[in-house]
């Protein structure tokens, strides 16, 4: 009794489809659903570049114009992978040049891409538009001046945070005059200085430019010129913010601001003189988005700033902010949705700053729309993250960093079960969570009765024994990446979940209790998981199998599980049952 | 420290365990030591791993260096003899157990934060070690107990290498800003490199003091794999003689040496220790013979440093 629409029909249907997760749904119906979307599929997320191969990516979807992909686990951020562990893009450019001419936009995330994969990138995609590197390393200037010189399309160019050994300021030299099609440039992660001349000419000829964030080397008083060649800004990203206090700076720089209507984001403010920052006032009404992550700004100039931001959505800020700035921002800022206080002085002994958990709590009380919170400090109570969850239950990422590992709630002196426990059980939708202080196995039972949307935990220094972990795999059904540190956590809570691994994408877990003996157990009884032993103190098999590895990481895999590119202090298990070793 | 020691970066004029009051160094040291000496006749039977075509040198000073990077040099060398399989325990494991260091340093990451003064946090790291009476009674202790010193952990806290680097950078006028500044204010990635080494590592120089501790964390970090595969060495670390490590020294085949901000290769221990954090990009250990002709240390210069 089936009746079928004509594929075109549905085609088009499909077509309203955006979210991977949707398509991937719609792909799960029926065989000749599967066939009808796999043709029309333009964009792929590969989350774990790993969990995959090219080919089989490329045999599925001939079609694609859009790559998303994800490489090295999270902790890789905080020098917990060594170097040389993976994630080359080089394969994936290579192998999609011939499959996907006409392949427009690739975004990669914590990716090692060489100035080949670049060079092949610009040469071999005649309709290029857009390359956004986050967190990304192995490549130098050369790879950005291929891309300028050969994407006669490039709308978008953006190296967030990435690791790009800067070999002089000349690639941007290399964008051809003919080229105005940029929309958005992102050079903050560079060091060097680029030819101004250049960069002006660039920014004076692409009218489309809505975002374009420079890098320090900018110095301020040249600032005001790029912003007048392009009034339509929607983002901008300042260089130094700098300069010797001159009435004429002063005003043209407030002039070339009061000109761009549509500003929605300021980000850059390295190295900021105060006196400079009421020229961006003029732009303030409009303001959604505020970076000031690496300006140091006394709390008296942050509150100024801010309380002209009435509109703004989410603020990235040092701890410079202070308590009392924090308030402020409560009082002033009720459309705040996110916001990030970094420490400006984390390896400090003592507290620089007057940074404590009221701030955090006085913000979650003030703004109703406050849903995203990372906030590192110094000290926290029970009562104040009950506080916290009371005011907000409407959180969805909640990352808390208390700076010394396992500081107990400093009132009472008591591990901060309870305050991480409310947390979870108010605030229902929470996707995201990281935490830190002092945590004992209770915590994790409260997070696995109550945190079932989570699909992101991350754990430090934290817990008693396995049953903290078998808490977590057993109750979180949501979870997709969980990322462990410094946890005595082991052997029985994995392998008695080890059906839960294939439902995640991943499992990180380093200095903790699991043995060799159970990497290998878990392998061997889960064909479709790869369990990498990342062990730096050579072969597994010369230690007992009882011997905790180093590092641990578990991600299922349609791949083999023998990754090509394994180096030498990786280990998986080889398809004879024997741990594969070189 | 006395001050010629100082100069002396690739320290290995004295024992190393003298240098050090902690006892969780002192084992690595022994062992590390015992290396130099034991890895001659293990050298069969030891582990390598390294570049295809790469040749571990074949001298009985090979493995001696400045920094004790010559286990490094017959480490990387690619060789078909596998080590000692599973049966034989790992001679280091007790060392492991016993100075405790190895479960936090290395276990944690690619940095090897041992020239920490203060020693790494105990109570984190005896959380490496199962039974869990032990591991609860710690988690109260540790609960109730400030750290003496600000021991820094590897990746901790957790803020991304470029944040930090870009906070090293950053001269905030603190007195404008408001609060005192702490102690130690930043902290600073570099890259380090080994010729013939299949992968390099970071390390935060800001966690060092001195150029001895820097030479010997580079030292452990490098050789960690040696150290491993060679755990029968350990027995023979009675016969390490002092004039056998002048020999090493002496023999020495790599040097360690940094690019400065200007893009010049020079000599580690040239200078002040400030202005070499100050100053220092990179590091590499290069093969001796590569490094003719870079900046010469003079007697004079090495004294007059602190």
């Amino acid at each position: 009794m089936a009746y079928s629409f004509p594929e075109e029909v549905l085609e088009h249907v499909f077509s309203f489809l955006s979210s991977p997760r949707d398509r991937n749904a719609v792909s799960l119906v029926c065989k000749s659903w599967y066939e009808i979307e796999r043709w029309c599929r333009h964009r792929i997320f590969v989350g774990n570049c790993y969990a995959v191969s090219p080919e089989i990516v490329i045999r599925r979807f001939p079609e694609l114009r859009a790559v998303e992909m994800k490489g090295k686990p999270h902790f890789a951020d905080f020098n917990l992978v060594p170097e040389g562990w993976g994630a080359y893009a080089y394969p994936w450019i290579a192998a999609m040049a011939e499959a996907y001419p006409f392949l427009e936009e690739i975004k990669l995330k914590r990716m090692v891409v060489t100035d080949e994969s670049l060079e092949l990138i610009s040469k071999s995609y005649k309709n290029f538009k857009s390359l956004v590197l986050t967190s990304c390393e192995g490549f130098t200037t050369d790879g950005l001046a291929s891309i300028a010189a050969n994407c006669r399309h490039l709308k978008e160019l953006d190296l967030r945070e990435s690791e790009v050994e800067d070999l002089s300021g000349h690639w941007l030299s290399h964008f051809p005059d003919s080229c105005t099609s940029l929309v958005s440039l992102n050079m903050s992660c560079l060091g060097s200085e680029v030819s101004f001349s250049a960069l002006e000419r660039l920014v004076a000829r692409s009218p489309n430019l809505r975002t374009l964030r420079l890098n320090r080397a900018v110095p301020l008083e040249k600032l005001a010129n790029l912003v007048r060649h392009a009034p339509q800004l929607v983002e901008l990203g300042t260089g130094a913010y700098s300069a010797e206090i001159r009435s004429d700076t002063f005003s043209s720089l407030a002039d070339a601001f009061s000109a761009c209507k549509q500003l929605k984001a300021l980000s850059g403010f390295w190295d900021v003189v105060p006196s400079y920052l009421p020229a961006v006032y003029s732009a303030c009404s409009g303001i959604t988005s505020l970076n000031l992550s690496y300006a140091a700004i006394p709390s008296s100039d942050l509150v100024k700033l801010i309380s002209q931001c009435q509109n703004l959505q989410r603020l990235w800020v040092l701890d410079y902010i202070e308590d009392s700035g924090l308030e402020a921002l409560a009082a002033s800022c009720k459309d705040l949705q996110e916001l990030r206080v970094f420490p400006s002085d984390p390896f400090g002994a003592e507290p620089n700053v007057s940074l404590t958990e009221q701030g955090l709590v006085s913000v979650s009380e003030g703004c109703p729309k406050l849903e995203s919170v990372l906030y590192f400090c110094r000290q926290m109570s029970n009562a104040a993250l009950i506080a916290i969850a009371r005011s907000r239950p409407n959180f969805i990422r909640f990352r808390l960093c208390i700076i010394e590992p396992q500081a107990a709630d400093y009132l009472t002196l008591e591990p901060l079960d309870a305050g991480f426990g409310a947390i979870v059980e108010n605030c229902k939708e929470l996707r995201r969570l990281s935490m830190s202080g002092l945590l004992t196995d209770r915590v994790f039972k409260y997070i696995g009765t109550h945190a079932k949307k989570l699909e992101m935990l991350s754990i430090a220094f934290a817990g008693d024994s396995d049953l903290g972990l078998h808490h977590v795999l057993s109750g979180c059904d949501s979870l997709r990446k969980l990322e462990i540190r410094d946890c005595p956590f082991g052997d029985k809570a994995l392998l008695a979940n080890a059906a839960k691994l294939e439902t995640m994408r991943s499992l990180w877990m380093s200095s903790c209790s699991v043995s060799f003996g159970a990497c290998k157990l878990l392998a061997q009884k889960m064909p479709r998981l790869n369990v990498e032993v990342i062990d730096e103190r050579g072969p597994p098999d010369s230690r007992l199998e009882s011997c905790s590895v180093e590092r641990v990481y578990v991600y299922r895999t349609v791949a083999s599980r023998q990754r090509l590119d394994i180096p030498d202090f990786v280990w998986t298990l080889d398809e004879d049952s024997s741990m594969r070793y070189s | 420290m006395s001050m010629p020691q100082e100069h002396d970066y690739i320290g290995l004029s004295e024992p190393l365990p003298s240098e050090k009051s902690s006892d969780k160094t002192t084992a690595a040291a022994a062992a590390s030591n015992v290396e130099r000496n034991g890895v001659f006749s293990l050298k069969e039977t030891e582990l390598r791993l390294g570049l295809p075509g790469s040749e571990a040198p074949e001298r009985k000073g090979g493995v001696g260096i400045g920094i004790g990077i010559g286990i490094g040099v017959s480490l990387f060398g690619k060789d078909e003899s596998k080590c000692v399989k599973s049966g034989a325990k790992r001679g280091f494991s007790d060392a492991i157990n016993g100075a405790g260091k190895w479960g936090l340093s290395i276990n944690g990451g690619s940095e090897v934060d041992l020239g920490q003064k203060g020693g790494v946090n105990v109570s984190a790291v005896k959380r490496e070690i199962p039974p869990l009476e032990e591991r609860k009674n710690e988690a109260a202790a540790a609960a109730n107990t400030a750290p003496a010193s600000k021991a820094q952990v590897v990746g901790w806290p957790p803020i991304r290498s470029f944040r930090k680097n870009t906070l090293a950078t950053n001269t905030p006028k603190k007195d404008d800003v408001g609060g005192n500044s702490g102690t130690g204010t930043s902290c600073l990635y570099v890259k380090v490199s080994m010729d013939g080494a299949p992968y390099l590592r970071k390390i935060d120089l800001k966690t060092y003091c001195s150029y001895t501790e820097i030479s010997s964390a580079l030292e452990k970090m490098f050789s960690c794999f040696t150290i491993g595969q060679c755990g029968q060495g350990l027995a023979a670390k009675e016969n390490i003689s002092e004039s056998h490590l002048m020999d090493l020294l002496h023999g020495s085949e790599y040097v360690l040496t940094y690019e400065d901000k200007d893009g010049d290769w020079m000599l580690v221990g040239d200078v002040p220790w400030e202005m070499f954090t100050d100053s220092c990009r990179r590091l590499r250990i290069m093969k001796g013979s590569d490094a003719i002709g870079l900046a010469p240390r003079t007697m004079q210069k090495c004294k007059s440093q602190n």
